[in-house]
C-alpha cells in the first residue's frame, strides 16, 4: 500500500493530491473519478491543516492509498484537534453553502465525490479520515 | 498566476492551474483589487484552471456578493471544464452563478 507522510501545510496540498491521483490513475480509474478523489483528498487535508492543526506549523499528515478491483480507499491520519463531522448535515445539499461555512463546504464536497467518508478519533490523539470510492 | 484584462465595461480575470487554499489568496487579491477600483462587472475565465477547491469556490461567492451589492454588477464564469462545473454544482453554486461557454459570450452578457 503506498504511504507517505507530509508536512501539514497548504503549500503541500498539490503534492499530497498528486500522490493520491497517481495511485488512482495507475489503477485505471477514469479521469472523472480521479478528479473526485483529488477533490475529496484536498478538502480533507485542508480541514486538517486549517482546523486540526491551526497555528501548529509542525503538524504531519500521513496519507495512504489502497486500490483493489472495485474500490479506492484513501486514509489520512493526523494528530491535531479532532473534527466533529456531526456538526455538518449529512448529504443535505439543500442547505445553502453560505450557511455551512468554509469547513462545511469542504465536507459537502468530500461526501459529494466519495461513496463513503468516515471520521475516527483513535488512541494516541490520532484522527483518521477514511474515504472510499467505488469504480 | 492570475491575469486581469480590462475590456470596455468588463474586466476579465484569468487564472491557471490549481486553485486551492495555497493559491486562492492570490485570486482573491486580484478580485479585491478590481472591486476596490469600483470595477463590478467581472468575468472569471476558467479555461486554464485544472482544479478548484472549496477555498476557490469561497472566493467566487464572496466576490460575487460584493459585485451584486446594490445591483451594481455581477461575477460570471466562462469556460469551466466538466470537473470544475461538477465542483460548482456540488457546492450549490450553479443556482447562484451564471456560466458561459467562452469569454466573449460572458462579456457580452453585461
Amino acid at each position: 500500500m503506498p504511504r507517505e507522510t507530509f508536512d501539514a501545510s497548504f503549500e503541500n496540498l498539490a503534492r499530497i493530491c498528486k500522490f493520491v491521483t497517481n495511485a488512482a490513475r495507475e489503477a485505471g480509474f477514469s479521469e472523472a473519478e480521479v478528479y473526485d478523489v483529488e477533490l475529496a483528498t484536498n478538502e480533507a487535508c485542508t480541514n486538517i491543516i486549517e482546523h486540526g492543526y491551526g497555528d501548529n506549523s509542525d503538524g504531519k499528515i500521513e496519507c495512504s492509498v489502497e486500490v483493489d478491483a472495485e474500490v479506492i480507499t484513501v486514509v489520512l491520519r493526523d494528530w491535531g484537534t479532532p473534527f466533529d463531522a456531526s456538526d455538518v448535515p449529512d448529504k443535505d445539499f439543500e442547505v445553502p453553502l453560505q450557511e455551512l461555512g468554509p469547513r462545511g463546504a469542504g465536507l459537502r464536497l468530500m461526501r459529494g465525490t466519495m461513496d463513503e467518508v468516515e471520521f475516527e478519533r483513535l488512541p494516541g490523539d490520532e484522527n483518521r479520515v477514511t474515504m472510499k470510492k467505488n469504480r | 498566476m492570475v491575469e486581469t484584462t480590462q475590456l470596455d465595461k468588463v474586466d476579465v480575470v484569468k487564472a491557471a492551474g490549481r486553485i486551492d487554499s495555497h493559491t486562492s489568496p492570490e485570486l482573491k487579491e486580484a478580485f479585491d483589487g478590481l472591486l476596490d477600483q469600483s470595477r463590478y462587472n467581472l468575468v472569471f475565465d476558467m479555461s486554464e484552471i485544472e482544479f478548484l477547491s472549496s477555498s476557490g469556490v469561497w472566493v467566487l461567492l464572496e466576490t460575487q456578493k460584493r459585485c451584486r451589492r446594490r445591483n451594481r454588477g455581477d461575477l460570471v464564469i466562462a469556460s469551466a471544464n466538466e470537473n470544475i462545473q461538477k465542483t460548482l454544482d456540488l457546492a450549490g453554486l450553479m443556482h447562484f452563478m451564471k456560466m458561459y461557454e467562452d469569454v466573449d459570450s460572458a462579456a457580452g452578457s453585461f
